[in-house]
């Protein structure tokens, strides 16, 4: 059993690290404005971010490169790519990316 | 109730915000589900649960931190992953500020307060065009939380029933969602190279042992090389909205 009070005490901290980076910039540089290469270079972050995060999760077994066909993550990111961009809904990639995944370790009780 | 229908017919911009926000609110309550019953699983209680939505308020964070919770791993080590996974909201936050400008500080303090990868793509979108009413901005923030939290407050409570996440595939509902908000992102073909060799430096980090380090460390370095790239001179169709691979006149 997990103490429940210092589960509260913990999120009490991730507030902390969460607020502070989500309103000291727009707090500083909303009255002096960033210079442009700064804006820039910002606009690439989140591409940069959100692929640093993915990759590792679906390429990644145990730390381990796994291409094989038992590492699902890897294979049902394939069409979950697809229908996001052509769809260009969040709910959509979602909900395929699960089915897939679900459908597969019913069907060949794999991953 | 009845105060929140007439501040919906004395102000109409609040019903287009709630209205904008429909998209978010798709993905948050699946993925707000999956949370909940991955916080069941983990031993939160329904409290912490829920709480976590309101104060967090921080998707990816908030399910890798039930793993973490559940794992039995020390606080200073949850608030130090947490940290770090959200050190982007403060590139979304500087790349919002030049927007914010003459807004009050607590106007601006209540908007990040609920500054997600989600409402920061819309809200990035949205006023590079034209700078909505706040009633419209805030209407979409409030209503994507509350989203969250019935999502995470439904997960909750079917969570007790659910013994094995993995036939459900809810283990799949972060990478899904990054894939998805992921491809949202790329506007341009040079974002595609970003993606690509940031994803694969935080891969490399991983495998090398230095994990802990590989998103912040591939995000610095995957900007870095999308402004060199544009700077070097956009030739061709570099720079063309548009992914190359899409055929032209195809919906």
């Amino acid at each position: 059993m997990i103490d429940q009070r210092s589960v509260l005490f913990t999120m009490v901290g991730m507030l902390l690290v969460t607020y502070l980076p989500r309103v000291l910039p727009v707090w500083l540089f909303s009255e002096r404005p960033l210079p442009p290469l700064v804006v820039a270079w910002l606009r690439y972050v989140p591409v940069a971010v959100l692929s640093a995060m993915l990759l590792p999760s679906i390429v990644l077994v145990e730390e381990r490169v796994t291409l094989a066909p038992g590492n699902l993550f890897l294979w049902a990111a394939i069409p979950t790519f697809i229908v996001a961009w052509k769809t260009r809904s969040l709910f959509a990639a979602v909900l395929l990316g699960m089915v897939l995944v679900a459908g597969a370790r019913f069907a060949i009780g794999i991953g | 109730m009845v105060a929140f229908r007439r501040s919906l017919r004395s102000k109409p911009v609040w019903l287009h915000g709630v209205a904008r926000a429909a998209p978010i609110v798709m993905g948050y309550i699946p993925i707000g589900f999956a949370y909940g019953v991955l916080a069941q699983q983990a031993g939160l209680s329904l409290f912490n649960t829920l709480a976590m939505s309101v104060i967090v308020y921080a998707g990816s964070s908030q399910l890798i931190a039930t793993g973490l919770f559940a794992a039995g791993i020390p606080a200073w080590s949850i608030i130090a992953t947490t940290f770090v996974v959200n050190l982007r909201h403060l590139l979304f936050s500087a790349a919002l500020s030049p927007y914010l400008k003459g807004w009050r500080k607590r106007e601006v303090a209540a908007f990040a307060y609920e500054l997600t990868d989600e409402s920061f793509a819309l809200h990035s979108a949205a006023f590079v065009a034209r700078m909505p009413p706040k009633a419209e901005i805030f209407a979409i923030n409030v209503t994507a939380q509350l989203s969250w939290i019935l999502g995470g407050a439904l997960g909750a409570v079917v969570g007790g029933w659910i013994t094995d996440v993995k036939p459900l595939a809810l283990d799949y509902t972060l990478p899904a969602m990054f894939i998805g908000l992921l491809v949202m992102q790329i506007k341009v073909r040079r974002e595609i190279v970003v993606a690509v060799l940031s994803g694969l430096l935080a891969v490399a980090m991983t495998v090398g042992g230095f994990g802990r380090w590989s998103v912040i460390v591939a995000t610095l370095f995957g900007a870095t090389l999308g402004i060199v790239l544009e700077r070097l001179g956009d030739r061709g169709s570099n720079g063309q909205p548009g992914i190359p691979a899409k055929p032209e006149g195809d919906s």
